[in-house]
């Protein structure tokens, strides 16, 4: 139990009349990677917006390092700056410099000295190749590019726990490996607890320590990942993982 | 005997007090931009919020200048503040005061909806790094918000700087009360003075406002190339 | 606040504000028809008329109705040509209005894509059926909010008409203070004049600017 970072119970969601996610529990455990599959519109995306407070629930619960969690707006800003996220459209901040985006939430919100921050940044960017890009702003950069600074930005927090929401789903073929280098080596290096919503099989096969399949909102399976890639237990993930065909 | 009407230009200080006169319609609207826009961000701001009573105020407001001419704001002001409040100041401050109302209400709605055209997903990953509403608006809504008003602020500048012509009207000596005086003064020796006077003074505006449109048709051009 | 002193003004308001409308209409039909062939004349990029024409926009939309009034109705009579206060008014308002209708259009001619355009070349049209049936209709739809705009705005520069004395609305109002010294009651039938005409317009040009987005882009 003590390592258990994060734990959903009983969740569900309503847009209106529709429900999106059916009864949604299971968890996280510290230093895990759990995958979110499933054909689109199965609610993998609106699952992970909603551990992040972006997306409001009423029914059920979520706790975080054993503590449920009250999802006022003012818990969960607080709340974020231990559950990093980032998102498939990268979402840099046009306005900064690479620097300034990695800068600001750990220097306004957490309040920490900017040369302390600043040298941890530096570090970072050159952990993903983009040290010598420090004082370009977004536009000057590819969508690789971004999503890795996206990364970056994030991980400068300290997060106990990363969501990724399909990063590499709007990037060009050959710029796809490098983020999906990155997220692997955080797992690899430094234990990153991790949920991430992907449709690259290969990957989610290397990387999965459980899947979550998901469809029509509802977890249909819930199984290690190597044993989800190899002997799928439902009918419809094994429709599903050969049509993806990989 | 008439000589050539354009020479009343030139005649002894005319030259001089023409551009005085255009001297006082320019910082009466840089003045009036100046504290409209402080007074239009705050009014945008507090019209993105969810406070649904100060959304509908400030939205009469807005209406208010919408329906008014700025004619007619000049005269309320004129008229209204000495004969009703007992408020007697200089007609300059008057002026500037319907400005600053009116650029305010303007402004609030180019702030508006230049936040509002911030896209979502920015706020969600202001959000996901634990910003505080206050943070968001002040490290990201803002900057870009500001960059995509620019080009409509400036229009607004041009548009304040046109309506100054008004400021005759309540008796100000602005460039055209100037004009309307060297042209009666010179009536008998230059009988087509008023042309060349009105002739320059309508010149002179176009001097002042055409870069500034320019400017602003230059950045808007910018924009939707990225 | 004395409601006889309104009520007695109501005949003299009542003048005006049929003046107001008038010019108002006249005004903005002959700023459509200006703005429509210049902008046109712009997007062909017609020989020498299209340089022409864009200084005229640029002046017409820098340089303040008032002066332009001014300029037309005391300037022009001693060269010659003398025109009525309500001439240089309506002359004035075309003017000045034709540029920043043109400038609007302008504005959707240009936002209709290059495939549309390519693809009605690809039919065989020539340039008059290219703005016929192409470039009129999806130009126009795009610029009604533009359009809007500059409709309300035109009816609010005819209170500028007041300084040439042209008995509309405000210049009415002016009247009537400068007599009887009522400036409350005068300006209040002044602001409710303009309200009465400006708010239902107001309410339909968004109509047609929702019905024109949901016709277009069915959202």
């Amino acid at each position: 139990m003590a390592d258990e970072i994060l734990k959903v119970e009983h969740l569900n969601k309503f847009y209106g009349d529709w429900q999106a996610l059916h009864d949604i529990s299971f968890d996280l455990k510290k230093g895990e990677v759990v995958t979110l599959l499933g054909p689109s519109g199965s609610g993998k995306s609106t699952l992970i917006r909603t551990l992040n407070g972006l997306e409001p629930f009423k029914d059920g619960t979520i706790s975080f390092k054993g503590q449920a969690i009250d999802p006022t707006i003012k818990n969960w800003q607080a709340l974020r700056q231990e559950i990093g996220m980032v998102f498939q459209s990268y979402d840099l901040f046009p306005n900064l410099t690479v620097l300034d985006n990695i800068l600001l939430a750990p220097t306004k919100v957490q309040k920490r000295p900017r040369e302390e921050v600043k040298k941890e940044a530096l570090e970072l960017l050159e952990r993903v190749h983009l040290a010598d890009q420090v004082d370009s702003y977004p536009r000057q950069l590819s969508g690789g590019q971004k999503q890795r600074i996206a990364i970056v930005r994030a991980l400068a927090m300290h997060p106990e726990v990363m969501l990724f929401d399909e990063v590499t789903a709007s990037l060009d073929p050959e710029m796809v490996r490098g983020v999906l280098e990155i997220i692997k080596e955080l797992s690899d290096r430094d234990h990153m607890t991790m949920i991430i919503v992907t449709h690259e099989m290969n990957f989610a096969a290397k990387i999965a320590d459980k899947v979550l399949f998901l469809e029509d909102g509802r977890i249909l399976e819930q199984t290690p990942g190597k044993q989800f890639f190899a002997h799928p237990q439902t009918e419809r993930a094994q429709e599903f993982l050969s049509s993806m065909d990989f | 005997m008439a000589h050539s009407g354009i020479s009343v230009l030139f005649e002894g200080t005319n030259f001089v007090r023409l551009l005085g006169g255009l001297w006082t319609a320019v910082w009466i609207a840089a003045l009036s931009l100046v504290f409209g826009l402080i007074l239009g961000t705050i009014f945008g701001l507090l019209r993105t919020m969810r406070n649904r009573l100060i959304r509908f105020i400030l939205l009469l407001y807005l209406e208010f200048f919408r329906i008014v001419p700025t004619i007619v704001l000049l005269f309320l002001v004129y008229y209204i503040l000495p004969r009703q409040f007992n408020i007697n100041m200089p007609a300059t401050w008057m002026a500037v005061l319907a400005f600053t109302l009116w650029v305010a209400a303007e402004f609030s709605d180019i702030v508006r909806g230049a936040i509002e055209s911030v896209p979502q997903h920015q706020r969600e990953s202001g959000l996901a790094l634990g910003l505080t509403q206050w943070q968001l608006f002040r490290y990201v809504l803002l900057p870009q918000a500001f960059r995509l008003e620019l080009p409509a602020t400036i229009n607004l500048a041009t548009r304040v700087i046109k309506t100054t012509s008004l400021l005759m009207t309540i008796s100000i000596m602005d460039v055209i009360n100037v004009g309307q005086q060297i042209v009666e003064a010179n009536n008998q020796s230059h009988p087509t003075g008023v042309f060349w006077v009105y002739g320059l003074i309508f010149i002179l505006y176009f001097i002042v406002d055409y870069p500034l449109s320019v400017w602003a048709k230059h950045l808007t051009a910018k924009q939707k190339e990225i | 606040m004395s409601w006889d002193v309104i009520q007695q003004s109501l005949p003299e308001f009542a003048k005006g504000f049929r003046l107001t409308l008038w010019l108002s209409l006249i005004g903005i039909i002959g700023s459509v028809i200006v703005g429509i062939i210049t902008s046109l004349v712009r997007y062909f990029r017609v020989p020498v008329i299209s340089k022409i024409l864009g200084a005229y926009v640029e002046i017409g939309r820098n340089t303040p109705l008032l002066i332009q009034l001014f300029f037309l109705y005391y300037g022009f009579p001693v060269m010659g040509l003398k025109l009525s206060a309500e001439a240089s008014g309506i002359i004035g308002l075309i003017f000045l209005g034709g540029a920043y209708m043109a400038e609007g259009f302008s504005g959707g001619f240009n936002g209709i894509s290059q495939a549309q355009i390519n693809a009605g070349e690809a039919l065989g049209m020539n340039r008059w059926q290219l703005a016929r049936y192409v470039v009129l209709p999806q130009g126009l739809t795009l610029s009604v909010p533009a359009f809007s705009a500059n409709v309300i705005f035109l009816i609010k520069e005819t209170s500028i008409f007041s300084v040439i004395a042209i008995p509309e609305l405000t210049n009415t109002a002016l009247d009537l203070i400068g007599m009887y010294y009522r400036s409350n009651e005068y300006l209040l039938v002044l602001v409710i004049a303009y309200a009465i005409i400006l708010i239902p317009l107001i309410l339909l040009l968004d109509w047609l600017e929702r019905r024109v987005r949901y016709g277009s882009f069915g959202d």
